[in-house]
């Protein structure tokens, strides 16, 4: 639960690089980025549990057995709990839940900031400044112990409900980058001269502007979904939504409440917490694809060591330009006059 | 001053809104979750603890919602949070007065902490492209996605136990009583050595991230070239050039995020069953204790607002164009 | 002609490595003369700021220098190249022997620093040896002498007009006495006026001074006025090289001409005014031979095949000009 890393607040896509290539090869660029691809393969592979899960789960995950807190086996994995229930099981059939509502948390989240930052940066004026306070409020106030205020008041919070409270209290984050960009895209001739030319509202923003915002509200709702994840995970760990739908915090919860640790029962929390790690950093690695997308200076590429002709490499860096070769360059020859006639 | 002042404003609106966030939750939720428990608890309340709990929760139908409000207000104007469930019949106040201190200590000391060393490390990863550090990233990113009570779970596993230097649950040792005597100081210190160590170890990779690639972006700027041509010393442009404009918008972002990270630490406290305001959310959430529930949220919210208030004022300091003129 | 005082010999420029690089700058020779004032002129794109970044190796990735060699003539001691010199060595001579003040002169002011730290920062690290109370004479004075009084000396750089903060770079750029002065379109962002009254301040500070400029600019008009030699750049190659005089009133490129032609000129008989025709050359697909051909209005065969030499026009018999150009009488 860190801070939102994404810092396309500050680098804007102005880069003529970005601007010029096509939007094909744009989008190529995109997933040929080491980093996303990574992230997107990961995250396929837990959309794909998600919805396999229940399927291919050995056991039934609330099943009992006669294997009290046992450790991996070839039966059963991820060993299994004090009921001996399987925890291989628990944490496939649990990925449904935890990707349902981090998805669902993010779609909520992005499409109120969409709503709230860019009608603030396209109106201005009043609107605006209201628009602006209200995600201020909403993101100096502590999400995460509203959400858990939230929803311990709600008598049974289930996935769906747990997705809306926290898409409901999350989308400011993306409201405020959103807002800034679109502000400056408004200033941005192109949009002036739509304006003039008496084009409506409503058209400016999905054709001048939404087109170039693509990559903010990608990385937004990227963002977004890791928080949500996360609070989920959380609200089950402490025992907040209703523990009868399975998800990696409700394992987390058993194995806590029923002194997993003190057992020496680390199987117990162990694989669903490095599946939470795991899903987590394949969306922080999205989100570093779609920045360096943006910025193509942040990416730490492995090419600032050269070598130069010579044989020794040289680092390339701000400041002190490489110089590759001192004699071989290719020279065209040069007629010169003579002109040292010394003063 | 004008800076400040505006933000001052901001955050006495802020204040205003999370206090009728407040008042609105329990109102806006169906059925009366605090009734059953009053009455349960009714033949040893007073009549005075009694309304300030039917003010809280608006179970006086017959008040106007108005009124309900103005109430609200006054009863949270006297420090008046109504009585705790749990530690029946502590006031909810007086059981946070005495958890703050230990969340502030623990809390905002590793957060100011991690917001130092990352940023510090941010700023070597910047500035020394493709060196170690930009190879470190993909480790920190990994630790940065544990939720922190997980990792504090592992900890206590791997490090803590009955011979270990480290405890694995409490403020400080059961026998000793709070004082501001070296014995409970040290035992303090060490009880919160762990949890310490958790916390900065999954929230500084996103300060070496956020300020690696602010980094970056400075690098390029002119002035950063001007320093080069100027000849400086490699340390004085990457400090005192470099370093300290990058540094900007990191504070600001210091500040905004603080809702975000505090809200994670406070789990922390929950797995090492440490005496903070976090532990007792734990407590309250468990208990269906509603006032302390509210009063922790109330609590949490304005320490927020006036870390941010320091933020800004950090801010000032760090750049003349906020300064007034002159 | 005097001695020089830096020589650019065969100088490369690419942007970027193997296959992606793009060449920046190209084979460019041309030597800056002891006190005197050499322009460089050409259309945006056209290479000037890589060249003059290149000189003192600030280019920022993914530039590199692919070839040449910068010689540099201390006031004493022996020539060396620049582009051989160790960090510690170039650290040594960036400002202290060849200043700039760059293009973007406006954002060239670190924003959380007083100019007086930013002045005397530079000459702290050059010489040391000076008291603080030196330190700051110098600085004041220096800032005396472009214009700005000794009580601006504490302010930040936001407090400052645009006008201000370019004579605070100029004045910075003088501050250790350097031999060289490269000046990237220093005036581009402010007025007229304010420009007018600038160079005239600098052109009087050289006298005084004795410094050397290579000033960039793509006005040409300007050039003519204040500086003794021009150099015109076309994509990434120096295509003619004269006095101002001889380079105004008889050009022999067709690029200086029409470049000529884009200005309306100061003094002296009002010319037509044409801009060239066509856009500048695409860096990565550059025109075969010369690479002005497809938009040269006396274009012929030979043009679009070969390469022309930069080389003493062969109809003036003149060595202190040169041209690259296959029309009779110019490229040998
Ligand atoms: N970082 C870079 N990567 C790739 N190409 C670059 C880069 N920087 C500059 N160029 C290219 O190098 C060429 C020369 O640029 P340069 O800035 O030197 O032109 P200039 O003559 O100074 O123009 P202006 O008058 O607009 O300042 C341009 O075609 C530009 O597109
Ligand atoms: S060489 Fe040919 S194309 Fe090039 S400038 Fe001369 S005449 Fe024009
Ligand atoms: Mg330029």
């Amino acid at each position: 639960m860190s801070a939102p890393t994404s810092t396309i607040t500050a680098v804007t896509p102005e880069g003529p690089e970005v601007a010029a290539a096509p939007a094909k090869r744009r989008r190529l660029r995109f997933v040929a980025n080491p980093k996303a691809a990574t992230g997107l393969v990961v995250l396929a592979f837990f959309c794909l549990i998600a919805i396999i899960g229940p399927w291919i789960a050995p056991f039934d995950p609330s099943a009992r057995s006669s294997d009290l807190i046992q450790a991996p086996s070839g039966k059963h994995w991820f060993g299994t709990t004090h009921l001996g229930q399987d925890i291989f099981s628990q944490v496939l059939v649990g990925t449904r839940g935890v990707m349902f509502v981090g998805l669902l948390a993010g779609l909520v989240a992005t499409a109120l900031s969409i709503l709230i930052g860019v009608s603030a940066g396209f109106l201005g004026g009043a609107a605006d400044d209201s628009l602006s306070a209200l995600s201020n409020v909403f993101l100096v106030i502590p999400a995460l112990p509203l959400i858990i205020i939230v929803a311990s008041t709600i008598p049974s919070a289930g996935d769906l409900m747990v997705a809306l409270v926290i898409g409901l209290t999350s989308w400011a984050w993306g409201a405020r980058v959103l807002r800034a960009q679109t502000l400056s895209l408004r200033r941005r001739d192109y949009v002036e001269a739509a304006r003039a030319t008496g084009e409506s509202t409503w058209r400016i923003i999905t054709f001048e502007i939404m087109p170039n915002l693509t990559a903010i509200i990608a990385s937004g709702f990227v963002g977004t979904v890791i928080f949500a994840v996360m609070s989920e995970i959380t609200l089950a760990f402490i025992g907040i939504s209703t523990i009868s739908e399975w998800n990696w915090g409700t394992i987390l919860f058993w194995a806590q409440s029923q002194q997993a640790l003190a057992q020496g029962a680390w199987w117990w929390f162990v694989p669903a917490g490095l599946a939470i790690a795991i899903l987590g950093t394949a969306l922080s690695l999205i989100n570093f694809g779609i920045d360096e997308f943006v910025s193509p200076r942040l990416r730490s590429s492995g090419h600032t060591r050269i070598k130069t002709k010579d044989g020794h490499s040289v680092r390339m860096r701000v400041g002190f330009t490489p110089v590759l070769s001192s004699k071989q360059a290719p020279v065209t020859p040069v007629v010169r006059r003579e002109q040292e006639e010394v003063a | 001053m004008k800076f400040l002042l505006q933000r001052l404003v901001f955050y006495v609106f802020t204040a205003w809104a999370a206090l009728t966030i407040n008042f609105f939750i329990p109102r806006m939720i169906p059925g009366d979750p605090v009734t059953s428990l009053i009455n349960k608890f009714q033949g040893q309340m007073s009549t005075d603890a009694i309304n300030s709990l039917y003010v809280l929760f608006g179970l006086d139908k017959n008040a106007s919602l108005w009124s309900q409000y103005v109430d609200y207000w006054g009863q949270v104007f006297r420090g008046d949070l109504g009585l705790s469930f749990t530690f029946f019949p502590t006031p909810v106040a007086e059981i946070l007065r005495q958890s703050l201190p230990w969340t502030i200590a623990l809390v905002g000391i590793t957060t100011f902490a991690s917001f130092m060393i990352g940023t510090s490390l941010g700023v070597l990863a910047g500035w020394r492209r493709g060196s170690v550090m930009d190879g470190l990233l993909p480790v920190t990113t990994f630790l940065s996605s544990i939720p922190y009570f997980w990792l504090g779970l592992l900890a206590i596993t791997l490090l803590a136990g009955p011979d270990s230097f480290f405890p694995s649950s409490g403020g400080y040792e059961p026998g000793l009583v709070p004082s501001w005597n070296a014995e409970f100081i040290g035992s303090a210190v060490q009880h919160s050595l762990l949890p310490a160590i958790t916390i900065l170890i999954s929230s500084v990779s996103g300060w070496i991230l956020t300020m690696r690639n602010m980094m970056v972006t400075v690098a390029s700027e002119d002035y950063i070239t001007v320093a080069h041509a100027k000849g400086l010393p490699e340390r004085r442009v990457m400090v005192s050039y470099a370093a300290r404009n990058a540094l900007l918008p990191n504070v600001s972002g210091f500040a905004l995020s603080l809702g975000f990270i505090v809200g994670g630490t406070l789990l922390v406290e929950i797995v090492f069953s440490y005496p903070g305001i976090g532990y007792n959310l734990f407590q309250a959430v468990g208990a269906k204790d509603y006032p302390l529930m509210q009063g922790v949220f109330l609590v949490i919210t304005l320490s927020v607002l006036v870390a941010n208030l320091l933020a800004d004022v950090a801010y000032l300091l760090l750049d003349p164009r906020t300064r007034k003129e002159g | 002609m005097k001695a020089p005082v830096l020589e650019i010999k065969n100088f490369h420029v690419d942007y970027g490595l193997g296959d992606e690089a793009v060449q920046a700058v190209r084979d460019v020779t041309l030597t800056l003369h002891r006190g005197e004032v050499l322009g460089l002129a050409g259309e945006s794109g056209s290479g000037k700021s890589t060249l003059a970044y290149g000189v003192t190796r600030l280019l920022p990735p993914p530039g590199v220098i692919s070839g040449g060699s910068v010689v540099y003539h201390p006031a004493s001691g022996d020539p060396y190249d620049v582009m051989a010199l160790t960090d510690a060595e170039l650290r040594a001579f960036r400002w202290a022997e060849t200043s700039i003040v760059f293009q973007g002169a406006m954002n060239s002011l670190n924003p959380v620093h007083k100019v007086s730290t930013q002045m005397l920062d530079v000459i702290k690290a050059h010489e040391p040896q000076l008291s603080p109370q030196a330190r700051i004479a110098r600085a004041q004075e220096m800032l005396k002498l472009v214009g700005i009084s000794a009580d601006r000396m504490d302010a930040y750089p936001h407090q400052l007009s645009g006008g201000m903060r370019q004579r605070v770079m100029i004045g910075m750029a003088l501050v250790l006495e350097p031999q060289v002065v490269i000046m990237d379109e220093p005036t581009t962002a402010l007025d007229v006026v304010m420009q007018r009254q600038i160079l005239a301040q600098l052109v009087e500070l050289r006298e005084r001074l004795g410094f050397s400029v290579l000033f960039i600019t793509h006005d040409l008009s300007l050039l003519v006025e204040f500086s003794d030699r021009i150099a015109i750049m076309y994509g990434g190659r120096i295509v003619e090289e004269a006095r101002s005089k001889d380079l105004y009133t008889d050009s022999l490129h067709p690029y200086s001409e029409g470049l000529l032609k884009s200005f309306p000129a100061l003094r002296g008989e009002r010319r037509e005014l044409s801009g060239i025709p066509g856009s500048p050359p695409d860096l990565r697909g550059m025109p075969t031979g010369c690479s002005f051909h497809p938009r040269c209005p006396q274009a012929f065969d030979r043009c679009s095949t070969e390469i022309p030499v930069l080389g003493i026009p062969s109809a003036r018999n003149d060595p202190h000009r040169s041209v690259a150009c296959w029309l009779p009488g110019r490229t040998a």
